[in-house]
């Protein structure tokens, strides 16, 4: 079995008008037994930023609180938040850091940037990234989710609007795999506000 | 200074509390080619007189303004050789800065950088402090920046300044005449009045070089015709 698949996982972002959304589920199993049914795996970096990690769970909460550290430092020195894309950058870099020992854990960065435009963007355990317009996804759970967000995405949606799209496109996905699931949790972020939901679908 | 009992060992304090070594290194720079920056408000002007041994030096091989990134230029007093290694090290850490997050360092982050470096050599074995003081210009998402950093590793960020031999006087006339909302051809005037003042002979296009950043974030050294225009501006 593949250490990606030992926790199960399923991240999920999506970008809409002026606002972006970070979803993930709240399983964390080992393999076949679930240990926990509120685990967390978006976080915080600043107000305007936030990553969500799948994969390795030790890995996702070590790599977190590294990432943290290196921001804390930065706006200390620096005086300012960093920038999506700046973040995206470390990321990048810490992962490819470890290539030959990686971290098992595939990030989604979620942000607003200049002007309060939404970034989002993926990468691979070894930080190779990827820039999209519309949706990122990863975890055990990721082909399903593919599925489910290109069929039901849509440009430019309203926050409640994609709020809506971004739990269903997640609690489906979510159904169709076996080690992710227990629930949702949905982060909806615009220039005024965030708000954080717990969904509740169907509990195995 | 009559502490030179203790001017043996760089690490070593002085009973004063003074590191002496540093006080040489000062002095080193004191005795070097006049330097000084104005930062206008639209961009920063610095600039320095090229005196060369001698009339048989192929005066365009030297260049004493140095560009760190396309937004970040720096001129120096003191010991040439000294200022080739930090231009080299700053932009290795300017570099290094662009590979972590894929975004042009900003001048605050690497002038505190290179002042690290300068005092890493006043506190390290085997070393000596280097024997420059620079000027640090630049434009970024702040603004216009001029930045002073000395042997020491302390840096100051200055509307106007000037280091070497003719220092006091070159301050002097700077002070009177800065005026906070001055534009950048106005300061490149101001900067060759300065230099003109302390200048031993006749200056020329091809004795000072002066090095200019405008809004459009691009660092750049004037040719000596450029130069000439606004030296006969001047007249």
């Amino acid at each position: 079995m593949s250490i990606f698949e030992y926790n199960g996982s399923a991240v999920v972002a999506m970008v809409g008008k002026n606002c972006f959304a970070i979803a993930s589920d709240r399983r964390l199993g080992v393999q076949l037994q679930t240990i926990a049914t509120d685990f967390q795996r978006v976080f915080k970096i600043h107000d305007k930023l936030y990553i969500g990690l799948s994969g390795l769970a030790t890995d996702a909460q070590t790599l977190y609180q590294r990432l943290v550290f290196r921001h804390k430092l930065y706006q200390l020195r620096e005086e300012r938040d960093m920038k999506p894309q700046t973040f995206a950058s470390l990321v990048s870099a810490l992962l490819y850091e470890k290539r030959f020992g990686p971290y098992f854990c595939q990030p989604v960065i979620a942000g607003l940037g200049e002007d309060n435009e939404p970034f989002i963007c993926t990468m691979d355990c070894i930080g190779a990234k990827e820039l999209a317009k519309d949706f990122v996804v990863s975890g055990t759970a990721s082909e399903s989710l593919y599925g489910a967000c290109e069929s039901m995405y849509k440009p430019n949606m309203e926050p409640e609007e994609l709020f809506e799209t971004i739990s269903q496109a997640l609690l489906s996905s979510v159904d169709r795999d076996c080690l992710s699931g227990w629930g949702g949790y949905v982060l909806l972020v615009t220039p005024t506000e965030v708000q954080e939901r717990v969904l509740k679908g169907r509990m195995d | 200074m009559g502490d030179s009992q203790y001017s043996f060992s760089l690490t070593t304090f002085s009973p004063s509390g003074k590191l002496v070594q540093i006080e040489h290194a000062l002095t080193a720079v004191g005795s070097g080619q006049t330097s000084l920056g104005i930062k206008a408000a639209n961009g920063v002007v610095i600039a320095t007189e090229k005196k060369l041994p001698s009339i048989l030096v192929d005066e365009t091989s030297v260049q004493k303004i140095q560009t760190l990134t396309p937004n970040i230029g720096v001129v120096y007093s003191g010991m040439g050789p000294d200022f080739r290694v930090l231009v080299r090290k700053s932009r290795k850490q300017a570099q290094q800065y662009y590979r972590l997050y894929k975004e042009t360092i900003p001048v605050t982050q690497l002038v505190r950088e290179t002042a690290a470096v300068m005092q890493e050599f006043t506190q390290s074995g085997g070393v000596r402090p280097f024997g420059v003081s620079l000027l640090i210009a630049g434009y970024d998402d702040n603004g216009p920046q001029l930045y002073q950093v000395d042997p020491s590793g302390s840096y100051f960020s200055w509307k106007a300044s000037a280091m070497g031999k003719n220092v006091s006087n070159a301050k002097t006339f700077l002070e009177k005449r800065y005026t906070e909302d001055m534009e950048l051809d106005d300061a490149i005037h101001t900067a060759i009045l300065t230099l003109k003042e302390g200048y031993e002979g006749q200056i020329s296009s091809n004795n000072i070089e002066i090095g200019v950043i405008r809004s459009d974030r691009e660092f750049k050294v004037l040719s000596p015709a450029e130069i000439k225009d606004f030296l006969e501006e001047v007249e």
